[in-house]
């Protein structure tokens, strides 16, 4: 009736044991006809059993099998896993066998997508698999793995059943209007819940930020006018954390130029046209086409030379920039400063000279601050982690503001009962208890379900 | 063959089959137990409420008799919730119960093509599950085409009384005794569910000085869209208010084994939102007292109605729990309290037409599907009825959606979740009852009931002329400006309202929170009637609220739109878990959107259904 499925799932290479997982209602019997040991298809579920995979009469690998049968498995199908001797030639020699025997090879995320087919995993705990497998950091790691046990989804349920008290006594008292000693939901109350969960979002949307820091990293671009010593900065920030540098493109429409990681949090550096190779790039392709890049970057290192009088390009630039999100790095400090302290009294500014180490550490701190880093690593926080379920947490809020506002305006019981029953939906859809045409495209789009 | 149609049983779901058949030109016979019982109100005096006041609307929008019959009978009347806003406003009428069945009775006499006979029905003839008629009693057969089964608590009902179990209905009424079991042999999942009802007390024992006064509106209203008014606004027969207290409680606990209910005498479930009193004293043990209204039965006798205080005590306990009563102290009781099991059908058997899965043309309404109350039974009977002649006709079926009124949502619902306990309409159990005004039934369904041929031509008149001024009305509002001149704004000054700057249309206006329809009429003559003025002040007012519920109902029609083929193998869709796998076996799901209601089924489950739909359509 349905494929079983077959994949690697530890990384291939130099690992002491690799192991091959299968997935389906095939997976026993498939690995029963290649294993010599005891019979697995009268094997207890959660089990393992010792013995050699065979192929015809000749002895592959010496392994350790485990057995565990539907439905208390991760995809609820039965499962078996093969812990065998690393190595990509033994590994894959088993893979081919279990091919040949009748599975198929999984799709990418495959495991995953059954999983949440068959019910044992909700779209936010899809969502977080995907993210774990993708993820950059050991905090973007420790936050998928947070979303997949739930945290997420308990969150906002708890919420949901916030909202779902307050609809149930509104209920209760417009379907028994004559019953007086039934407790009268006060617009007072519907007011006091609706803050509360405003500031439920508020924190969700907020934290949102970190998490996105998080699982995507910081984008961050080096700027100003040539000679200022932008590549030297970028390559003691490189070098020093030795990073590896290459020149990754097509994912993004970025250029990255490299991943630095400072605490656990990526700085992904966003070359703008080279700063690297060429200093003057700036000027050919203008303060316009670098513009778009500043808008986008999460940090702006704009780099002056601290040892010079400002010329009206480096106005321009921190007229340009959000303070924010910049912080100014006055190179060259260990020559004589002649700069204007007014110009950059709004920004966070750093003193560096790329001779000492000292410079680039408090750039570092600075950074951590910005991005409030240190909390991010200390607090075990939940994170929206996607633009679908920050899309959906804002549409909440913007309710939540609409229904303060109209309480004002003494707007009737059941008219706010539409936007809290509103918010209600908004915020099932997004673990996945509400569904709707574009969750079903969100499946097509990233499971590749359907083919 | 003399009749095309029999419906069997003459309560409030049967008077509109039979209505409805007769009306859409198929000779019909009507059998009923007792004649006298028909459109009997067995239990409280009263019409209407939120949800099912809305109901009597929509029947009567759709040319059905209840919401004219009840405005006959009406004794006393009310619009609830006038304060929480428009959507969930609701009439609620004291009814005679003498002149309602009388009026009822009148009205089926002069039907064309509408015979009544009594008898009971004890059995059905079916061949190649599809009905051919009826065997009564005495095993005379009728033959007919298609049968309306709405047998009420006849169904091998059971009166109880404490520890006294009698084989009878209501009203000492012989019960169906064998239909039930061969309801079962042809397939069918029998439940048995309890309903109950209070003791009526003789009015002139009762001391009223201690109660308190519950007046009727004292402006009139209707439920029928005739507006007809026969009673008198200003003589409504009064209700009353009164407490349970401490000493009830404690007769009631000390007593709790000597009920049917708590006794174990009882089989049947009973109905979750109408408790007994004896349930409401052991669930909620925290609250002091429960509130009790005395409602006048009819003006004709002088029983009173203890509305809340439905028990299934021995008649002393009930003695002694009555005369603790504040005001009741020397009451004398005229007919005792009891509860009453029977047995109904599991209604996912039915599709949404109300015809069963299993016979052909058999079709059943009220509750024997599953659900109490008279307006949700005169709903189901009416759209039985309909589908019934539409059947006959070879037409379509007629179904409502949950979007466009109560009564679709009360069908769907039972079709669709099946009922554990008797089910009652809620407003809470429509999703856009914003849309399902009691202002605007008329608007939703009276073209339906003009093109059924329910609703007369006089007052489909009336109705397209309505029409007609709301959209004059509108445009009156939309091409009117008014300017700030001293005059305007010294006038909004006296409203509270903010003053003007720009012009602004008088439509714009009216959106003001404090600004009514009557202002506007100082600004500009609207000779409209008040019907009218109403529903363009909800419009406009409400209009950002009604777009927002006209838009989620258009994403629930997209689903509901999203049709499962008849021939669905749910064995050949990978992957849904096997409850999902059963529930949608079973009750075969016309759509996604009734599907994804199914209990038991979830959203995964449901996502996996759209994709192997998608992936068919494909390879269609």
């Amino acid at each position: 009736m349905k494929d079983t499925i077959v994949a690697i799932s530890t990384a291939l290479g130099k690992g002491a044991i690799s192991i091959v997982r299968i997935s389906g209602e095939n997976a026993i019997p498939i690995v029963n006809e290649i294993f010599m040991g005891k019979d697995l298809t009268t094997a207890p579920s959660h089990t393992i059993h010792y013995g050699y995979i065979k192929e015809k009469e000749e002895l592959i690998d010496e392994v350790l099998v485990t057995i565990m049968k539907s439905p208390r498995t991760f995809t609820m199908e039965d499962i078996v896993e093969i812990n065998c001797h690393g190595g990509i030639i033994t590994t894959n020699r088993i893979l081919e066998i279990i091919l040949l025997h009748g599975a198929r090879i999984a799709e990418a995320g495959e495991f995953t997508k059954r999983a949440f087919l068959n019910g044992r995993i909700d779209l936010t705990q899809a969502e977080a698999v995907m993210d774990l497998i993708e993820s950059k950091s050991d905090i973007a790691r420790r936050q998928a793995l947070g979303q997949l046990q739930g945290k997420l989804s308990n969150h906002i349920q708890n919420l949901r059943e916030k909202i779902k008290d307050l609809l149930a006594s509104i209920e209760v008292n417009i379907d028994y209007p004559e019953y007086y000693d039934i407790e009268i939901v006060t617009i007072d109350k519907i007011k006091a819940t609706s803050k509360e969960l405003l500031k439920e979002l508020e924190k969700l949307l907020e934290d949102a930020k970190s998490g996105s820091v998080i699982k995507e990293g910081i984008k961050t671009i080096i700027i100003g006018r040539p000679n200022v010593g932008k590549s030297s900065i970028l390559n003691s920030l490189l070098g020093q954390e030795k990073a590896i540098v290459t020149d990754i493109e097509g994912t993004t429409r970025d250029i990255v130029e490299g991943n630095i990681n400072i605490d656990g949090i990526c700085l992904n550096m966003i070359d703008t046209a080279g700063i690297r190779n060429t200093e003057d790039k700036i000027e050919k392709i203008g303060v316009e086409k670098s513009l778009s890049l500043i808008n986008d970057a999460n940090l702006i290192l704009l780099v002056l030379n601290g040892a010079e009088v400002l010329t009206e390009q480096d106005l321009e630039l921190l007229k340009k920039v959000d303070k924010e999100k910049t912080i100014v790095v006055l190179n060259k400090n260990d020559l004589e400063s002649k700069l204007q302290e007014k110009d950059i009294k709004d920004f966070q500014v750093v003193s560096t000279n790329t001779k000492e180490e000292d410079g680039i550490r408090c750039l570092k701190e600075k950074i951590k601050d910005l991005f409030n880093l240190e909390k991010i690593e200390n607090i075990d926080t939940t994170y929206l982690s996607n633009a679908r379920q920050v899309s959906l947490i804002k549409k909440s809020y913007d309710i939540l503001m609409n229904i303060l506002d109209e309480i004002e305006k003494d707007l009737p019981i059941d008219m706010l009962t539409i936007d809290l029953k509103n918010i209600f939906d908004l915020l099932g859809e997004v673990i996945g208890e509400e569904y709707s045409e574009e969750i079903i495209d969100h499946l097509f789009a990233n499971f590749c379900v359907g083919k | 063959m003399e009749y095309e149609v029999i419906v069997v049983g003459g309560g409030h779901a049967g008077c509109e089959a039979a209505l409805a058949t007769a009306r859409m030109g198929h000779s019909t016979l009507l059998i009923t137990g007792n004649i006298k019982n028909i459109a009997d109100m067995p239990c409280n005096p009263s019409i209407g409420g939120p949800a099912k006041g809305i109901v009597v609307r929509e029947i009567d929008a759709l040319g059905g008799e209840m919401g004219k019959n009840a405005d006959k009978a009406a004794l006393q009347v009310k619009m609830l919730n006038t304060k929480k806003g428009p959507a969930v406003q609701a009439l609620r009428a004291q009814e005679d119960k003498i002149i309602y069945p009388q009026e009822m009775l009148k009205t089926i006499k002069n039907q064309n093509n509408l015979s009544v006979k009594e008898s009971l029905v004890e059995d059905l003839i079916v061949e190649n599950n599809k009905i051919q008629g009826v065997i009564l009693e005495d095993g005379t057969k009728i033959l007919c085409k298609a049968v309306i089964l709405t047998t009420g608590t006849y169904l091998k009902s059971n009166i109880l009384v404490g520890s006294e179990k009698k084989a009878e209905g209501p009203h000492g009424e012989r019960p169906s005794k064998f239909l039930s079991e061969s309801l079962r042999k042809l397939g069918f999942t029998i439940l048995r569910l309890k309903t109950g009802t209070p003791p009526r007390i003789e009015k002139s024992s009762i001391d009223f000085t201690k109660t308190s006064l519950e007046l009727g509106d004292n402006i009139s209203h209707t439920f029928s869209f005739e507006n007809k008014v026969y009673y008198d606004v200003e003589n409504q027969e009064p209700c009353y208010l009164i407490y349970t207290n401490d000493e009830t409680h404690k007769i009631i606990n000390n007593n709790l084994e000597k009920s049917s209910m708590y006794g174990g005498y009882v089989e049947g479930i009973g109905p979750r939102y109408c408790p007994s009193i004896e349930d409401k004293v052991v669930r909620f043990k925290d609250k002091s007292r429960h509130q009790l209204f005395l409602e006048p039965e009819s003006k004709y006798y002088d029983d009173i109605y203890i509305q809340g205080f439905s028990t299934s005590m021995p008649y002393d306990v009930q003695e002694k729990m009555v005369h603790s009563l504040s005001g009741l102290e020397h009451a004398k009781i005229k007919k005792y309290a009891y509860a009453i099991e029977y047995d109904a059908i599991d209604a996912r058997q039915l599709k949404q037409s109300l015809e069963t899965k299993l016979v052909e043309n058999l079709f059943t309404a009220g509750q024997i599907n599953g659900t109490s109350g008279y307006e949700e039974a005169a709903g189901q009977g009416l759209i039985a009825g309909i589908n019934a002649s539409l059947k006959l006709e070879g037409k379509p079926s007629f179904v409502l959606k949950r979007n466009e009124s109560y009564i679709g949502v009360l069908i769907d619902d039972l079709v669709t979740k099946g009922v554990k306990d008797p089910y009652r309409l809620l407003t809470s159990r429509a999703e856009y009852r914003l849309l399902l005004r009691h202002d605007n039934a008329d608007l939703r369904l009276r073209e339906y009931g003009y093109e059924l041929g329910l609703v007369q031509e006089d007052n489909y008149q009336t109705f397209l002329q309505k029409k007609k001024d709301i959209q004059e009305l509108f445009k009156l509002l939309e091409n009117n400006k008014i300017t700030p001149t001293n005059e305007v704004n010294s006038y909004l000054k006296n409203q509270n309202s903010a003053e003007l700057k720009d012009g602004i249309t008088l439509y714009n206006l009216l959106k003001r929170p404090e600004i009514t329809i009557e202002h506007i009429k100082h600004f500009i003559d609207i000779s409209y009637d008040e019907e009218v003025c109403y529903q363009v002040e909800i419009n406009i007012r409400y209009e950002g609220y009604i777009k927002k519920a006209l838009h989620e109902a258009e994403k629930m029609l997209l689903l509901e739109n999203k049709k499962i083929p008849e021939d669905i193998n749910y064995e050949e869709i990978p992957n849904i878990a096997s409850e999902a796998r059963q529930k949608l076996a079973e009750i075969r799901p016309t759509s996604i959107g009734q599907a994804s209601r199914i209990s038991g089924v979830n959203p995964a489950d449901i996502s996996i259904l759209m994709i192997y739909l998608r992936k068919r359509e494909r390879n269609d």
